[in-house]
């Protein structure tokens, strides 16, 4: 990027929402994707929705990449910065615009905290159940354009089935307003879940219409101990096919237990294989009547505890140690490589025999959690990047994991989305045909390609910048 | 400074790359971080800190005025280590790029020097920090300060000369060092052995804590050894770059307690007890010290962290009419309530109930070096509901750090205030009367609050709130 164009994006957001140092452009070279990094050629805080137009406009322009970038929270790479790019930072723009507690619904800028809102709905009696693990740090810009999900997602669903409206910038500079209060509303093409989970790649969203349920006033919250693995992903099984919808079902195994102990010392079972988190909700008798059939079946399963949470605080404890169990595998290894492979539920015990086996071929160490109710497992690779050998032997063990996923008809991200990390795998599960189609509708969109590309897919194989037109323009070549 | 000695400077004390390597970068550190909160810039948060000290420390990037700035933003109050799943020691990387930015052009050298003289000579001295104190008691007590303050001369200097004269905490009439003895006993039988670290701030301008904790302490049948050649624990040193005479502060503390024969090193001042918990790993390489710091330290409580592990009995003056005797803090409350599964036993206090008139309206500040350097989060709760006649509400963003911060508060006053501002607004939601917290430098920066933010709540040390309420 040269001069000219710095000095016009300077002056288009004023000189105190634009950082070019080269502290700044390192602290922006990454997300919480691990092993991805790229230094930006500028930081943009954006104060309104037309000053992001003017930056889009000028990219097209002077050929510049823009990056939209939330909390910077992601695993799959989404938002890290690509070659000749400026990351537009949108955590400033935290308002809760409305609450309608007549429609049930909220109108929220994109750099709103999902947790900050929870608490504001909850306040009212409301409820919005998406809650990724980094609830308390990410934004629901960043849940649109990856369509997280979280714990809840078993019962409630994620972060698509709660946006009902968006208002986004397109790569062109236009403002799109899709969506809207309607409950039902089939008027043209359904852009707006098309628009969640597009991972910045086909604008910039600046407004969000998200619906919001009733709270359920009753939970009960159960950890259940097994002392083989095969029997925690049966009880996962039998649980489904017994009809009961629990709000929660989470798994960790052996590796992730002790790492979770360790940092939360609330007396997980370190000798047992895995544990179950489990959560059913809702109104009345029926919660206690799901909770005393799981129970059952556990039993059945061979579990070796059985344990209730005694009340809100403690299950909050339960679920905010699950929550920090990506993070807390840190401990053993400086290196943490998270994936997300999802398949159908029934398929769960053979899956999580799959990633053992990974470990095993493949001489790595793997902590296994994740979303059992869903089928979203995490296998996380504990490692070091310091060691390419080492890394090397990851890469191997996640191919394993994916093509055994594809195998049991599941798929190789169920919430993080594709960005970096996942893309060169992206036709075994959407096919050519699917990957096709995204492409002609990226092109179609972002005629350019200068909004997050080389996202998902690569448009052109090589050449993802400017074409070099002077001899100083060509970098050197590393290998 | 050329690049190759920062690269050295900063390895040298980050002896090797595991603990650099240690952060994942996945952001789980903003949402608590104070200084993130206000300029939402990365790089005023423990996650972009940790990735510009590691690139200065791989000699990757240089360091810049920017560097040294956001080094200095920081408040230490170490909110992200206690969030941090994997374990980063962040505190520990904070102080070691303080340390070598204070040998860079970007710090004055001054400022450097001016700072290690105040600390070395007055705070660590004892005398040196009495003859301060007693100036500032003449000018506070002779009315030359009710002088000053309504000529305004100070606002000449600078506005911020004049709202930090403020700070300045009303000085004791005495000292309590002279008005505790060595050995003091209990009026019973002797059930715990303890000894007593006095503190420096404690000691000249919360005098009167200290008499308290003592009272307290006697009441619940602790001997208490206050060895007269104990020093200045070394914290605000060690945590301002001038690790070299804190260590030398702590030989001498481990050598003045080593004599006498205690249980329990009872500290009421959560910087110095958080410090001295840290000997044993500050003095790990020291062949001479190692194992004596290390049976030092396993020793030293927090007073609200031994109530709450002791239990000690102690007999309440009866708020409605009949004198009560409670156990601190008291555990009745747990044996009730169970369901058909069986419970899982998780340090979470409960309400207990109590048949006294709830009349005092109390909340509870969390100091970061109970909660986040020594984890003493429920301790204190516990203890403080277990009152008799105590109304608590829980205090909203209780942990989060008022902004006093060691002598932030001091040298970086504008910023400070932005934290004060919060942490004023949430007490003032609780429409508590008292705020309790359980360190000289929360209580001063809270009680500067009060005043700057005019809230009306009584900021006290949770052992004073007990002295009150004991039988007289």
């Amino acid at each position: 990027m040269d001069q000219y164009t710095a000095e016009k994006l300077k002056s288009m957001v004023g000189a105190k929402n634009y950082f070019d140092s080269k502290e700044d452009k390192l602290v922006y070279s990454y997300d919480g994707t691990p092993i991805y990094q790229q230094l930006p050629e500028a930081v943009l805080f954006p104060q309104d929705e037309e000053q992001i137009s003017q930056i889009l406009k000028l990219a097209n322009l002077e050929k510049f990449n823009v990056v939209p970038r939330g909390s910077g929270t992601g695993l799959s790479g989404g938002s890290i910065p690509v070659d000749n790019s400026v990351v537009v930072v949108m955590t400033r723009w935290n308002k809760i615009i409305e609450i309608d507690e007549d429609n049930l619904t909220a109108w929220v800028q994109p750099g709103v905290i999902t947790r900050a809102l929870q608490k504001e709905v909850e306040k009212l009696g409301l409820f919005y159940p998406p809650d990724p693990g980094s609830l308390n740090v990410c934004t629901i810009g960043g849940n649109v354009a990856n369509n997280a999900g979280g714990l809840r997602g078993l019962k409630y669903g994620v972060t698509k089935n709660y946006v009902l409206g968006v208002e986004m910038i397109l790569p062109n500079g236009d403002l799109l307003k899709t969506g809207g209060k309607n409950m039902k509303d089939v008027a043209g093409y359904n852009l707006r879940d098309f628009i969640v989970g597009s991972e910045g790649t086909i604008g910039i969203v600046t407004k969000i219409l998200l619906k919001l349920i009733p709270k359920p006033t009753k939970s009960i919250t159960l950890l259940i101990y097994f002392d083989k693995l095969t029997d925690a992903g049966k009880t996962v099984s039998d649980i489904i096919a017994s009809h009961i919808v629990p709000s929660m079902m989470e798994f960790l195994d052996n590796t992730t237990i002790n790492c979770v102990e360790d940092y939360t010392n609330i007396g997980l079972p370190r000798n047992s294989e895995a544990i179950l988190l489990i959560e059913v909700d809702g109104r009345g008798g029926e919660v206690q009547e799901d909770a005393e059939l799981i129970r059952k079946i556990a039993v059945k399963n061979n579990a070796s505890a059985l344990k209730g949470a005694a009340n809100e605080e403690e299950a909050f404890v339960l679920k905010t140690a699950r929550r920090s169990a990506f993070s807390a595998l840190a401990r053993k290894m400086p290196t943490t490589i998270l994936e997300d492979a999802t398949v159908p539920r029934s398929e769960l015990p053979v899956m999580i025999e799959k990633v053992s086996k990974a470990a095993k071929m493949f001489d790595v160490i793997i902590g296994n959690f994740g979303h059992a109710g869903d089928g979203n497992l995490h296998p996380t690779c504990l490692t070091d990047e310091r060691d390419s050998k080492a890394i090397e032997r990851a890469h191997l063990a996640f191919d394993f994991i994916f093509n055994e996923a594809i195998k049991l008809g599941g798929t190789i991200s169920g919430e993080h989305g594709t960005g970096l990390a996942k893309k060169e795998f992206l036709e075994k599960v959407a096919g050519p045909v699917g990957v096709d189609m995204m492409k002609k509708i990226k092109k179609a969109i972002d005629e350019n390609n200068i909004l997050n590309p080389g996202k998902i897919f690569t448009i052109s194989p090589k050449c993802e910048g400017i074409l070099p037109a002077k001899r100083e323009q060509i970098k050197d070549f590393h290998v | 400074m050329s690049k190759e000695i920062q690269y050295k400077e900063l390895l040298k004390i980050l002896p090797d790359d595991d603990i650099l390597q240690q952060c994942i970068h996945c952001g789980m550190c903003l949402a608590t971080c104070p200084t993130y909160e206000i300029t939402k810039l990365e790089r005023s948060s423990p996650r972009g800190r940790i990735k510009m000290i590691k690139s200065v420390a791989r000699g990757e990037m240089e360091m810049s005025r920017i560097f040294a700035d956001e080094m200095n933003f920081c408040l230490d109050c170490q909110a992200c280590e206690t969030a941090c799943p994997a374990g980063v020691q962040y505190g520990r990387m904070i102080e070691t790029a303080r340390v070598v930015i204070d040998q860079t052009e970007y710090v004055s050298k001054f400022s450097v020097e001016i700072k290690k003289f105040v600390l070395r000579k007055i705070v660590a001295s004892r005398n040196g920090l009495k003859i301060v104190s007693r100036f500032l008691w003449i000018y506070q007590k002779t009315g030359l300060q009710k002088l000053i303050r309504a000529t305004g001369i100070l606002k000449i200097f600078s506005k911020n000369l004049s709202e930090i004269e403020t700070l300045s905490p009303l000085i004791a009439d005495k000292f309590s060092d002279t008005q505790i003895n060595e050995i003091e006993l209990p009026t019973g039988e002797v059930k715990y052995k303890t000894a007593f670290h006095f503190g420096c701030l404690m000691n000249t301008m919360f005098a009167d804590i200290n008499i308290d904790t003592i009272d307290v302490l006697k009441e619940c049948g602790c001997k208490i050894i206050t060895p007269k050649d104990q020093v200045c624990c070394g914290s605000l040193m060690g945590h301002n770059g001038d690790m070299e005479f804190a260590l030398k502060l702590a030989r001498k503390n481990i050598d003045a307690f080593e004599k006498h024969d205690y249980d329990f090193l009872i500290s009421n001042s959560a910087g110095c007890g958080a410090f001295m918990k840290d000997y044993a790993h500050l003095l790990e390489d020291d062949p001479d010290y190692a194992e004596k710091a290390k049976r030092f330290s396993s020793k030293v409580k927090d007073v609200m962290e031994f109530f709450a592990e002791q239990k000690p009995e102690l007999t309440f003056q009866s708020v409605i009419s009949k004198e009560s005797s409670t156990r601190l803090p008291d555990r009745q409350a747990e044996k009730s309530s169970s369901n058909d599964i069986q419970q899982i036993s998780l340090p979470i206090n409960r309400d207990r109930n109590d048949n006294h008139k709830k009349n005092q309206n109390v909340t509870y500040h969390d100091a970061c070096h109970l909660i986040h350097a020594q984890k003493i989060s429920t301790q204190p709760r516990e203890v403080i509901k277990s009152l008799p006649g105590v109304e608590y509400t829980e205090l909203e963003e209780a942990s989060w750090c008022c902004g006093s911060a060691g002598i932030y508060n001091v040298v970086r006053y504008d910023d400070a205030v932005k934290q004060l501002e919060r942490k004023m607004n949430n007490i003032k939601n609780t429409k508590a009367k008292i705020v309790l917290t359980g360190n000289p430098g929360c209580m001063g920066q809270i009680k500067h609050g009060t005043q700057k933010f005019n809230v009306d709540v009584e900021v006290l040390h949770p052992v004073t709130l007990i002295k009150r309420m004991l039988k007289k």
